[in-house]
């Protein structure tokens, strides 16, 4: 039997240095990608594998010898012979700054991981009183599908690539003003209906910090009913045309409570049309 | 694709106004009109906005959804563009609208009791036809003001000393526009100028004359040596950017001249926004076909057939007079399909910012003129390789290239001969504050603080320096003791100081220092484009703890609120995306450690 050949030629590896270890990795990997198969822990908020990295947040920061300032893990590619911190005093500083500068400013209850990382690098976002300024605002719930909660929001522009040219090409939201008063917004900030959104809910499958989110989890968790613990998960493929998207029902009490799709799963890369996303109420009626 | 664009309609004048900007109506232009053939005009997405604000004051919901429907762009990209800049107002206001300058420099020149007085007679707020602004770059004839009318004949008026008097004419409906006066360079005549060599000597309109007085003799000279010569002479000069980064210029020129992809691309960063700064706009106003023979230069060096000038929308004489620059030159064959009959192709486009500093940093100027929000990208990739439209890139601060024309002429070994061996050349200064006589200075490098203030004639009315500013907002204070240090780029890194852009703002001993500091904070967080978390949150952190500082209401004890503010620098510094939150902290931080400005006794 003859061996195959595999199509593309072999990548290059790299070699540099991790907190001290040699590490190898292909050529085109980011340095987040490399500290992980090291296995240095890197937080990220604005960064998704199936999204271009925009490196706003700055929370991945870690130290390159050579490098005036620090720099982005998520965004910057392994290149050799170079020397990378993930855990010095001024990683950690950065860190913890920007974590408390969020924590102070945004409403991140419901923000998975976020708590760990705050104790970890010992943030204390009270020490900006009580009259620090802050993005709090009223929530915006304009239509049936899902509610936008802007005082959770930390600009981390996953919203805009998922809409814009990463996924939907809806374009149907950017980040408008500028500075701490910059907002993700419709054109003139009409509401939802009013603007150019499919409800493909895409937003949301991208949102790190639950500022957009289900209706149907949102009301849940007003009602204080939400209990992901009492939750299973059923993956199944959407009937409703032949494109074959993966289903993932979240259900609770033997109702779906929402509708999402695998990140990692090759036809969907975490994307569903409002269809797929919303339109399974007839299982339940 | 189908982008789903607004209903609403423009006005007749602005239909007409965004039809002369873009040119008329093609026929076949509609929603439906098949994607991707119309995707490459997004870059006359800013073009078309300010057309429409200078038609008619402001920018409306019709005239969005027209542009956007001509240029094809999404309206929530145009909105987020449109929202970015601050000249745009997506309200409606008056025709006439005066913006005045509340920075730090003005200060020092009435600037606080000017608008003091507007807000008496004229009122506050929404619906008032003035406005604070940061530094508008008019530091020498302070207080500044920019005037901006709309209608079917816009016109725009940047000038100064203004009083309050003045500003209630100039902005009733037929008030009689203020003329844009220009005093004399205070060294203007002095044969050993080389930068300033034409300015207030020669007309600025007259190619004739910038020819009668050495004008053009450096490209023909560049023509005969040839490109890699002139590269190489740029580099033997050591020439170091003046825009604040002091990066070497030859090497700039060298990396883009050698990447493959085409086409390169030129920009000449004249964005100058740093408070206190004032030089570019003193050269692109006093001498504007030098800016146009250097960039030509440039150009031809690195092979580039196109190049930007990134001109700071608050300098409409400065546009007025390189546009006119850029025209004669056209008209006679100076620039355009074949330069001086050497088959070399080169043109240039004025694009204007809208009001935001962050334009000034070089990829911020990319997404400007491209059409996005100025917002810078992260580096690497450098600009040398992806830069403008994605093409390798040399950008270049005015003062820069003019300093090749001296280096093409004479050599740069000769070049490098001036000044001290690490900081090579003539180098403009801008004096403000303080002093007798503010103004743009140039020096050889080497010469101290104490020669420049004993130039502009010494601290005014006889009184002592408190403090110093170097290098503008993004730059440090010196203690008035310290004059003695020599402005060069490498005594200034032994000093923990910086050159920046060239500002020395001096202030004399009757200033309260803490308000100037927080009107530096408060410019650093207007100014954040908002990308980044360490400068978006950071910038307003700073500013709310030298608020407790100043306001005597610290957290705990002024010496905690220090240690806090250190720890938000020392973020912003490391973590911020680009120049702006790296440098946010400097002033601060300095006003601390080098005036012990906060030490007790000195805050209430």
């Amino acid at each position: 039997m003859s061996t195959l050949l595999p199509l593309a030629g072999r990548r290059r590896t790299v070699e540099l240095r991790i907190d001290g270890d040699a590490v190898r990795v292909e050529e085109g990997r980011t340095l987040l990608q490399a500290c992980r198969q090291q296995g240095a822990a890197i937080p990220t908020l604005c960064y998704l594998d199936t999204l271009h990295p925009v490196n706003v947040c700055r929370v991945c920061v870690v130290e390159l010898e050579g490098s005036r300032v620090l720099v982005p893990a998520c965004s910057r590619k392994v290149e050799p012979g170079m020397v990378v911190r993930t855990s010095s005093e001024r990683v950690r500083h950065s860190r913890k700054m920007v974590l408390e500068f969020l924590a102070s400013s945004v409403d991140l209850s419901t923000t998975p991981d976020v708590e760990g990382w705050i104790s970890e690098y010992g943030c204390r976002p009270d020490r900006y009183g009580p009259k620090a300024a802050s993005v709090a605002q009223p929530v915006k719930a304009d239509n049936d599908l899902y509610v936008r909660d802007y005082s959770k929001c930390i600009l981390c522009y996953k919203c805009v690539e998922a809409c814009g040219d990463d996924f939907q090409n809806t374009f149907a939201i950017s980040v408008a003003g500028r500075g701490f008063d910059a907002r993700i917004s419709t054109e003139l900030g009409v509401p939802l209906p009013r603007s150019a959104c499919v409800y493909c809910g895409n937003c949301i499958a991208v949102c790190p910090t639950g500022a957009l989110m289900f209706k149907s989890e949102y009301d849940r968790r007003q009602a204080g009913t939400w209990d992901e613990g009492r939750q299973t998960r059923v993956d199944t493929i959407c009937g409703y045309c032949g494109v074959g998207c993966t289903l993932r029902l979240h259900v609770q009490d033997n109702e779906i409570v929402k509708v999402t799709s695998p990140l990692e799963h090759s036809v969907t890369r975490g994307n569903l049309c409002i269809k797929g996303r919303f339109g399974w109420r007839y299982v339940q009626d | 694709m189908d982008l789903r664009q607004l209903e609403a309609e423009p006005t007749e004048d602005e239909r007409e106004a965004i039809d002369a900007r873009l040119g008329s109506h093609p026929q076949r232009e509609g929603t439906h009109f098949a994607a991707g053939l119309r995707r490459d005009r997004r870059h006359l997405l800013l073009p078309a906005l300010q057309a429409a604000q200078a038609r008619v004051g402001w920018i409306s919901e019709g005239v969005l959804a027209y542009i956007c429907k001509r240029l094809d762009v999404p309206p929530a990209d145009a909105w987020g563009v449109a929202t970015f800049y601050g000249l745009l107002s997506m309200e409606p206001r008056p025709r006439r609208v005066l913006h005045v300058c509340d920075d730090i420099a003005c200060r020092c020149s009435g600037a606080n009791e000017l608008i003091a007085e507007l807000e008496r007679t004229l009122g506050v707020g929404d619906g008032a036809a003035w406005q604070r602004s940061p530094c508008l770059g008019l530091c020498d004839q302070a207080p500044a003001a920019f005037l901006t009318v709309a209608g079917p004949a816009p016109a725009e008026r940047l000038f100064g000393p203004v009083t309050a008097e003045q500003a209630r004419a100039v902005l009733a409906p037929e008030g009689t526009l203020p003329a844009m006066r220009r005093p004399r360079p205070p060294q203007a005549g002095d044969p050993s100028l080389r930068l300033l060599e034409r300015v207030g000597i020669v007309d600025p309109g007259s190619l004739d004359e910038y020819q009668a007085h050495g004008g053009y003799q450096a490209l023909a000279r560049a023509f005969e040596m040839g490109p890699e010569r002139v590269i190489r002479e740029v580099l033997d000069s050591k020439l170091m950017g003046r825009g604040g980064a002091a990066f070497p210029m030859g090497r700039k020129w060298d990396a883009v001249a050698r990447q493959p992809a085409r086409p390169h691309y030129l920009i000449c960063n004249a964005d100058e926004s740093e408070p206190g700064t004032f030089k570019d706009r003193v050269l692109m106003e006093g001498d504007p076909f030098a800016v146009v023979e250097s960039m030509t230069i440039c150009a031809y060096a690195t092979g580039c057939e196109k190049g930007y000038v990134y001109a700071r929308g608050e300098y409409p004489l400065a546009f007025e007079r390189l546009q006119g620059a850029i025209e004669a030159a056209r008209a006679r064959g100076l620039l355009g399909a074949d330069v001086m009959g050497h088959g070399v192709r080169f043109d240039i486009e004025i694009r204007r910012g809208a009001g935001a500093y962050i334009c000034g940093e070089e990829t911020a100027i990319f997404n400007s003129i491209e059409g996005f929000r100025g917002e810078p990208r992260n580096k690497p990739p450098f600009p040398v390789e992806v830069g403008l439209f994605g093409k390798p890139t040399v950008v270049n601060n005015v003062e820069t290239l003019v300093n090749v024309l001296g280096i093409v002429r004479e050599g740069g070994a000769a070049y490098a001969r001036i000044g001290t061996p690490q900081s090579t050349g003539p180098k403009l200064f801008c004096v403000s504050g303080h002093v007798v006589r503010p103004g743009v200075y140039e020096v050889e490098f080497g010469a101290t603080l104490r020669d420049l203030l004993a130039l502009a004639g010494g601290v005014a009315g006889g009184r002592k320096a408190q403090a110093i500013l170097l290098g503008g907002a993004a730059g440090v204070f010196v203690r008035g003791d310290e004059l003695d240090i020599a402005l060069t780029f490498e005594e200034a890194r032994a000093a923990q100081v910086t050159l920046g852009s060239g500002v020395v703002m001096v202030f004399d001993d009757s200033v309260d220092l803490t308000s100037i500091l927080l009107r530096i904070a408060a410019f650093f967080r207007d100014e954040s484009c908002g990308q980044c978390v360490p400068c978006r949150v950071g910038t307003v952190r700073q500013e709310e703890a030298l608020h407790r500082i100043v306001t005597g209401r610290p957290h705990g004890s002024t010496g905690a609120e220090l240690a806090l503010l250190d720890e938000i620098g020392r973020a912003m510094k490391d973590a911020s995306i680009c120049g702006l939150g790296q440098t946010a902290y400097g002033a601060v931080e300095s006003a601390a450690r080098r005036l012990k400005l906060f030490e007790k006794g000195k805050v209430g």
